[in-house]
């Protein structure tokens, strides 16, 4: 037995198969683009008897199980039946455009479209997990848009196509978040599943969201009322895509998957009167528009809105007898709506229109066509002898059984008939309107039958219309049979396919469904004129007003919200934060927690008192730039000094230490911004933004407070019980950066490298702004290095060295490490610029800082690696002590070269920024002596 | 103590927010440093104060919690970093736009003097 996945996968590469044949004749593209198809349609036929005989198939493998979702596909009676439509009327179909395409048409581009589509509508109906069936879903929705806007030069061609994505996308949507919540509720997205566990279902209190979730998928696809518009603007698609997508299969997706979940959510009041009522509705509005279309495809395209309708109705009657009817119905609506389609494209193309009111009495030009038309049609409006005749008769008898609207019940049948006299109307129409009364009327082109193999698809179909109306039990049986046994999962009632009932209600809704139609047809020109009193509600007009409307209103939000201000946003930014924090704080009630707090002392307060005005100076002079950063840089000393206070050397050698470089970038930036800051906006701003950073220092000072005077459980224990056995250092805070979290560290001095890279990239050409003199008019000093800092400076490198490699090499049992022995290494290099200036730096130093930070992340990365070689995970570490005359007993770890990385990072991004920065202020002067 | 610490997180924090509030590059990269200043205390202050800590694993001491510091550690060159980047940033925005406003553009409103 071949693979289920073949099916979908044999069409998907047809795409490829119909792309790559452009260079061949139209006819062998056409052969070429068939086989793989024909090669499907023989899997799918090759499982045929098995499942007739009432088996299913179902294979899946594992995709992502984290989320549910399996590659299932799904092979049983009702899947059959739309595969062997899918395929069926497929291949017919790429028979018909081969000769319905022109010579100006991209073939290939259009065949690959439509395979597409095909494998779409495959994965849709074979496929069991339903997320993967929405996946599909979409697919079939964006190749139809493409199938749509084929002749993307027409204007009603891409309005069409966007209006339907549009529709279906929406509906796509919401039914995804009903697959989401049927998922929520069963606990599996597999439709075994889900189908056996329909009274889970219909019980859950999501029911009524599932539902009218999914209907909203299903109602869209499916063009039902009031969302039927975008179909008849889909028609501007090329014909055998409306015969295709329009009639026989897309908007069959949405029955199908009606059907499909009807175990699972059919069978309750909600059901019945949302899927009835939409059903009835549509069945109604469309065969009564359909009438008055002149437009030979608009026609049909109401038509085939009225005939979905037609199937919803009976899947909402919640009666195993209606969903056999509406089984029925599918295959014989596909049948002859397809070959309708057909006829009339070949129409158009024979006689270069469409509009009935010039299309008159060709059964003089093509009586072939005619015939095949003709027949049909009749099949269309429910003539006896033909397919049409025997699920009409099914829908009335079903009509006739409805009970659930109590005393209203005769409404159904009644409104069935009626919709039935119109569908007789127009398909009268279609056949006298077309094919006589009178003489063609200013036609483009001579009427005259279509090449011989155009019409061999319509033949079919045709014929299969007539084989099924008349001998029902040999044709059709089996398949209904064990395509309605798998739509309900259970046994199907008695039903009888035979012509001839006797005399019954049934039959005499058809009698006067068939005479009435006649009478409506008769008065046609009063109906007209009737209808021409109504202004045209142009759908499309609204559609579009509408879409207008949302994207005004979301371009209005997006404008308020957005407005390209960074201020705005910053502003928007705390607000939020301030928010999110005030409100849990007033639900506070102990601000002072049980810990006992420090005594004060008296440095502590002169600190504090330092820090508080210059931070003070920074905030009232941050417009005097000097003042404001030198009153920054004591914020930063202090700070250093409170880190150093409790008990955190490490912080405050690395807070010094950083301190000093920023304060260097910070003077070299000067440079390059205006030397005056200009004022703040407003007063009212200014109070605004005073506002705002009180409420939320503030906030955070309460939170600080309780948070400090509240007892702590720290996840610390374990870091200081194993810092010594496990990480053979007792400096814990920097075994936590090299060894427990070295991880952490590796990715933060990775982020620092990207950062130097990064400014390094925006230095690189940028295009300077450089004053050359200051405010005052005064040029620049062009003094030489002052000789007493370039001496000094000089001797003070190898100390400064020995400084930091001492620091970097007891990092791991004493405070230090390689962070802070990295900083000290740049402070002293930079120092060396300052003190003798960029040239003489470059003249001495080939270090090269990218290179630099790479060799620092590879050490890292190589150390973490490392540990792959001895069978243990990324950055384990491996320390042991060993003793060596003349020095003593030493520690070597692997954690010491993993800080070397970090210690070579920090170097490099540090001088890569600081250094090039430098450079710049240097080189820039405009009267730069040598 | 613990409220002197808390009084200077809350004024560098107001401080801080209030100066990367303003509409020009070289305040809001002062905010930004000052900010930083507020919440590395504050990230600090969680591994509650200790003074007289052991700074390394000594018996007979209490021993300070060392995984905010090691998280302050790394987010004080970080920190470093980002202030760098913000610099270069608002040099760059200066040389390429020909102005020194957050947004790359003066505001329409003459609210403002040079």
């Amino acid at each position: 037995m071949l693979n289920l996945f073949w099916i979908p996968l044999l069409t998907l590469i047809g795409v490829f198969v119909s792309l790559s044949a452009n260079r061949v004749s139209r006819t062998a593209c056409a052969y070429a683009t068939a086989a793989l198809p024909a090669a499907a349609l023989a899997i799918v036929i090759s499982y045929a008897p098995s499942v007739l005989d009432g088996e299913h198939f179902v294979e899946q493998f594992e995709w992502i199980p984290a989320v549910g979702l399996e590659l299932a596909f799904r092979l049983d009676g009702f899947a059959l039946l739309f595969a062997l439509l899918i395929l069926g009327i497929g291949l017919l179909v790429i028979l018909y455009a081969r000769y319905y395409l022109s010579e100006q048409d991209n073939m290939p581009r259009f065949y690959a479209m439509l395979i597409l589509f095909m494998t779409a509508m495959l994965g849709i109906v074979l496929s069991e997990n339903l997320i993967q069936l929405w996946l599909f879903w979409e697919l079939t929705s964006i190749s139809s848009f493409l199938l749509i806007s084929f002749w993307n030069h027409k204007s009603e061609a891409r309005k069409g196509a966007r209006m339907a994505l549009t529709i279906t996308g929406m509906g796509g949507l919401a039914l995804f978040a009903g697959i989401l919540l049927i998922g929520q509720v069963v606990g599996s997205f597999n439709l075994t599943d889900v189908l056996a566990q329909g009274d889970l279902i219909r019980g859950s209190e999501l029911y009524p969201y599932i539902l009218v979730l999914v209907l909203l998928g299903a109602f869209t696809k499916s063009a039902q009322f009031p969302f039927h518009f975008w179909l008849p603007h889909a028609m501007a698609a090329p014909t055998p895509v409306s015969a295709y997508l329009h009639s026989a299969t897309m908007v069959k997706a949405g029955i199908f998957l009606m059907a499909r979940l009807y175990p699972a959510l059919a069978g309750t009041d909600m059901w019945f009167l949302i899927v009835t009522l939409t059903g009835l509705a549509t069945l109604l509005v469309g065969a009564y528009m359909a009438l008055f279309k002149h437009d030979l495809k608009g026609l049909l395209a109401y038509s085939t809105i009225s005939h979905l309708g037609l199937i919803t109705l009976l899947l909402g009657l919640n009666s195993k007898l209606a969903a056999v009817a509406a089984t029925f119905h599918i295959i014989n609506h596909a049948t002859f709506k397809a070959s309708l389609f057909m006829a009339a494209g070949i129409i158009d193309h024979e006689t270069g229109s469409r509009d009935m009111r010039k299309l008159n009495g060709l059964w003089r030009y093509m009586p072939h066509t005619a015939m095949l038309a003709m027949v049909a049609a009749l099949a269309m409006a429910g003539v006896p002898l033909l397919n049409g005749f025997l699920s009409k008769e099914m829908f009335f008898a079903e009509t006739l059984q409805q009970g659930s609207l109590g005393a209203l019940s005769w409404i159904l049948p009644v409104l069935a008939t009626v919709a039935g006299i119109f569908s007789v109307a127009y398909s009268l129409r279609f056949i006298h309107d077309v094919f006589f009364n009178g003489e063609p009327i200013n036609l483009p082109k001579t009427p005259h039958e279509p090449p011989r193999y155009m019409k061999i698809p319509v033949e079919i179909l045709v014929a299969l219309c007539f084989v099924v109306g008349i001998a029902p039990g040999l044709v059709v049986a089996e398949i209904l049979h064990s395509a309605a046994t798998s739509l309900l999962q259970g046994e199907t009632p008695y039903y009888s396919l035979a012509i001839w009932h006797g005399f019954n209600f049934p039959l005499l809704m058809s009698f006067i469904a068939l005479l009435g139609g006649i009478v409506v047809y008769a008065t046609r020109k009063q109906l007209f004129e009737f209808q021409a009193q109504f202004p045209e509600r142009d759908a499309k007009a609204i559609f579009d007003q509408n879409i207008k409307r949302i994207v005004d209103a979301a371009t209005r939000i997006y404008g308020t919200l957005e407005n390209g201000s960074l201020q705005r946003y910053t502003m928007l930014f705390i607000l939020s934060v301030a928010l999110f924090t005030t409100v849990p704080m007033t639900k506070l009630i102990n601000l002072e927690g049980a810990r006992p707090l420090l005594p004060v002392d008296g440095i502590s307060i002169v600190a504090t008192i330092i820090l508080v005005v210059s931070t003070l100076v920074t905030l009232i002079w941050h417009r005097k730039r000097m003042i404001a950063l030198i009153a920054v840089s004591v914020v930063g000393l202090i700070v250093s000094l409170i880190f150093a206070r409790f008990s955190a050397p490490d912080l405050a050698l690395t807070q010094l230490s950083v301190e000093v470089v920023t304060v260097i970038l910070l003077m070299l930036a000067l440079f390059f911004l205006p030397q005056v800051t200009a004022k703040a906006a407003s007063p009212s701003s200014v109070v605004r933004d005073l506002g705002l950073a009180t409420l939320i220092g503030g906030v955070m000072a309460t939170i600080s407070y309780a948070m400090m005077t509240h007892p702590q459980t720290s996840i610390a224990d374990f870091f200081i019980a194993n810092s010594k056995t496990g990480g053979g250092g007792t400096n814990v805070v920097n075994v936590i950066l090299v060894d427990f979290r070295g991880f952490d560290t590796f990715g933060e001095i990775t982020v620092l490298g990207i950062a130097g890279l990064g400014i390094y990239k925006l230095i690189a050409r940028m295009k300077l702004f450089m004053p050359s003199a200051d405010l005052n008019g005064i040029p620049w000093s062009n003094d030489h290095h002052p000789m007493m800092l370039a001496t000094v400076s000089r001797a003070l490198l190898p100390l400064a060295l020995l400084v930091s490699a001492y620091i970097f090499l007891r990092g791991h049992n004493l405070p230090g490490g390689g962070f802070i022995a990295g900083l000290v290494t740049a402070v002293a290099l930079i120092l060396q610029y300052i003190a003798n200036g960029v040239d003489f730096m470059r003249e001495r130093s080939k270090l090269n800082y990218q290179w630099l930070i790479s060799v620092g992340l590879i050490i890292a990365g190589a150390t973490g690696m490392g540990s792959w070689l001895f069978g243990y995970p990324f950055l384990s570490s491996w320390f042991d002590y060993f003793y060596l005359p003349g020095i003593g007993k030493f520690e070597l770890a692997s954690a010491m070269l993993f800080d070397l990385g970090v210690y070579l990072t920090v170097i490099g991004s540090t001088l890569l920024i600081l250094g090039n920065l430098g450079a710049l202020t240097t080189h820039a002067r405009p009267e730069e002596s040598k | 103590m613990e409220l002197l610490i808390s009084l200077i997180i809350g004024l560098l924090t107001a401080v801080g927010v209030f100066l990367v509030l303003r509409g020009r590059t070289f305040p809001v990269v002062l905010g930004l440093t000052v900010l930083s200043y507020a919440v590395n205390l504050f990230i600090f202050s969680a591994g509650r104060l200790v003074i007289d800590g052991a700074a390394v694993l000594k018996s007979g001491l209490a021993t300070p919690d060392p995984v905010p510091q090691a998280l302050v550690l790394t987010a004080i060159v970080i920190g470093f970093a980002m202030t760098a980047f913000a610099v270069i940033l608002a040099i760059r925005a200066r040389a390429d736009l020909g102005n020194d406003h957050v947004d790359g553009r003066l505001p329409e409103q003459s609210g403002e003097q040079k």
